[in-house]
């Protein structure tokens, strides 16, 4: 229990670093946010005026980033320059469509990977781990772009089988694909590895002169200790899948936070910027957290180690 | 090569083998897996038919020319020709120029900047380093692509920023395992015979320390270079990097978005040169890691 009061509270200075960087960096962005804001259209000084007070710019740099945090941490980061919509409520209308993506990445991913890295770790050293562990290369190696512009040609337009726009189910299939075979070129070295590491293991000798079967040992006692620690690397995945959805999005012109993101930075509007790296990143953090404790109930080794 | 081997293991006796041998031994040891030497292979040709750009690109890369609007591969455009009619085989050679040298730019700068910030804070310790590694953590957490757009957004559009931000946003990887390697590093005994004849700090984490994280630092270094040149390529084709008509490969990749129905060849070839790119450094970096790194050998 203390260790999971201690890790809940271990979030706070991390959100704290976190957004005051990015507070930081919106701050060293050349140019004036009101012109930004006003787009080009000519304006009065006193309009201007009205503007800058109406955004809070004529406060001193303290008292807005101690604003800053405070409207963080309520989920109200202003409105954005582009649409003049609150900036949390277009981010929670876009969530569900990158949500819905990064789940199908994730089920793809964690099947292919945990397909090549049992195969790879349960035959080590033979032709069919090096060909596992090349296909997981390839995975992480591959553009994302470009194997969801192949995806597009060859499956959405050549062959016709999935539709290439849309918003259902079928809609979501290459999108996942491409997306999870990044996922699973990581995912798969560190089964393979983690497999190894537990068929080393002193249980395992001893399963093996009781006389189980080869089968018995592996599924029953090798793999489930094995797939504690990848499991634990989850958290990580979900960098690497905000990073593939921010591509993926934009090959196939799916609505979502990746889309919004890189539309938010073409056209200079900070507000939205912001928000979208303050939600990402506290999204990123809780998530981690949440996986940390799973673990710490897994395996109480943990829970003693750590604390 | 000798240092990389000796400075891995101290403790071995290669002090007995003859310095050639040894870099000789780790060359064939590094060869004895096929698909490291594939990947040295495919690297060598890109990056050769690189620098021979201006002798065996049979167009200008930038040179238009209307009547080949996107016509498929013949015998006179090999892999086709773009939406200008500029011969896509000429301006993948010359992009190997961009893509490549952006990658190597980005991975140098990251191992500069981040290996300095680790050895200094590994040296110095105490309440510098709690701080220093606690704020590392901090940026590890941010997801590499939202940090390298997010500095774009400051510094502005362009290949040069893009360096800069797939560079910061490595930065503390190189600085978290440089800091480790120094932490196990500067308790040996050498360290404190250089204090004890007088070496002020400077020297010793130049003279002392830094050739010992160098073996890690290869290691480091060729397994962020495969994802610096995709992240580089990837901000080029969100359209945040390289601007047309540079033959820089992603950039080519989103000029051949919207022709793909019609022009498959234009996202095709492009893609393919940075796959081969990565997958070769990937393929090199993993068989150094096996070689260099001791824990990855003990599997």
């Amino acid at each position: 229990m203390h260790y999971a009061i201690r890790r809940i509270l271990g979030i706070i200075p991390v959100l704290f670093f976190t957004w005051t960087i990015v507070f930081g960096v919106i701050q060293l962005i050349p140019g004036d946010p009101v012109n930004l804001m006003l787009a080009g259209v000519p304006a009065s000084a006193e309009v201007r005026e009205n503007e800058r007070r109406r955004l809070g710019l004529d406060r001193p740099i303290i008292e807005r980033y101690v604003t800053f945090l405070g409207r963080a941490l309520r989920g109200d980061l202003g409105e954005s320059y582009r649409s003049r919509q609150p900036v949390s409520k277009m981010i929670s209308e876009q969530a569900s469509s990158t949500l819905q993506l990064a789940a199908g990445g994730l089920a793809v991913g964690l099947t292919v990977g945990l397909l090549l890295g049992m195969l790879a770790g349960l035959m080590p050293n033979t032709w069919v781990d090096t060909l596992c562990m090349l296909v997981a290369l390839a995975g992480v190696s591959l553009p994302s772009f470009w194997i969801g512009m192949m995806l597009i040609y060859v499956f959405g337009m050549t062959l016709a089988w999935v539709p290439i726009v849309g918003s259902g189910f079928s809609a979501l299939i290459l999108p996942s694909i491409t997306v999870g075979l990044f996922v699973a070129g990581g995912f798969a070295r560190l089964v393979r590895s983690s497999i190894i590491d537990a068929m080393g293991q002193d249980y395992i000798r001893t399963a093996r002169a009781k006389g189980l079967s080869r089968f018995s040992i592996a599924f029953k006692h090798a793999l489930r200790n094995a797939l504690i620690p990848p499991v634990t690397l989850l958290g990580i995945q979900i960098a690497v899948l905000i990073g593939g959805a921010v591509v993926t999005e934009n090959v196939f012109a799916r609505p979502g936070l990746g889309t919004m993101l890189v539309e938010a930075v073409l056209n200079k509007d900070l507000p939205l910027v912001q928000a979208l790296v303050v939600y990402t990143t506290a999204a990123y953090v809780i998530i981690n957290l949440v996986v940390d404790l799973l673990y710490g109930l897994i395996d109480p080794r943990v829970q003693a180690g750590r604390s | 090569m000798e240092t990389i081997v000796s400075a891995t293991n101290p403790q071995a006796n290669i002090a007995e083998i003859p310095r050639s041998a040894r870099g000789w031994q780790f060359v064939r040891r590094f060869a004895h897996h096929p698909g490291a030497l594939v990947g040295v292979f495919v690297l060598l040709v890109l990056i050769v038919a690189a620098i021979l750009a201006p002798y065996i690109a049979p167009f200008d890369p930038t040179e238009t020319d209307v009547g080949a609007r996107l016509s498929a591969p013949d015998a006179m455009h090999w892999l086709g020709a773009d939406l200008h009619g500029r011969d896509i085989y000429s301006r993948i050679v010359w992009g190997g120029r961009y893509s490549l040298a952006v990658g190597i730019a980005t991975v140098l700068l990251a191992l500069v900047i981040g290996s300095s910030i680790g050895i200094f804070l590994g040296y110095v310790g105490g309440r510098v380093d709690a701080i220093g590694s606690r704020l590392i953590d901090v940026l590890l957490g941010f997801p590499s692509v939202v940090m390298a757009i997010l500095v774009v957004v400051v510094l502005g559009v362009g290949l040069v920023n893009v360096v800069i931000a797939v560079a910061i946003a490595q930065v503390p990887r190189f600085a978290r395992v440089v800091r480790s390697a120094v932490l196990v590093t500067k308790e040996q005994l050498y360290v404190d015979a250089a204090r004890a004849i007088g070496a002020s700090g400077w020297r010793i984490m130049a003279r002392h320390l830094l050739p010992n994280v160098v073996p890690t630092l290869i290691v480091l270094g060729t397994l962020n270079l495969g994802e610096a040149i995709l992240s580089t390529a990837t901000l080029s084709f969100l359209g945040l990097g390289a601007q047309p008509p540079t033959p820089e490969w992603g950039a080519m990749l989103n000029d051949g978005r919207d022709y793909m129905r019609y022009a498959p060849w234009m996202m095709f070839f492009p893609g393919l040169a940075l796959f081969l790119a990565v997958m070769s450094v990937n393929l090199i970096g993993d068989r150094l890691s096996q070689l260099l790194d001791p824990r990855a050998r003990q599997r």
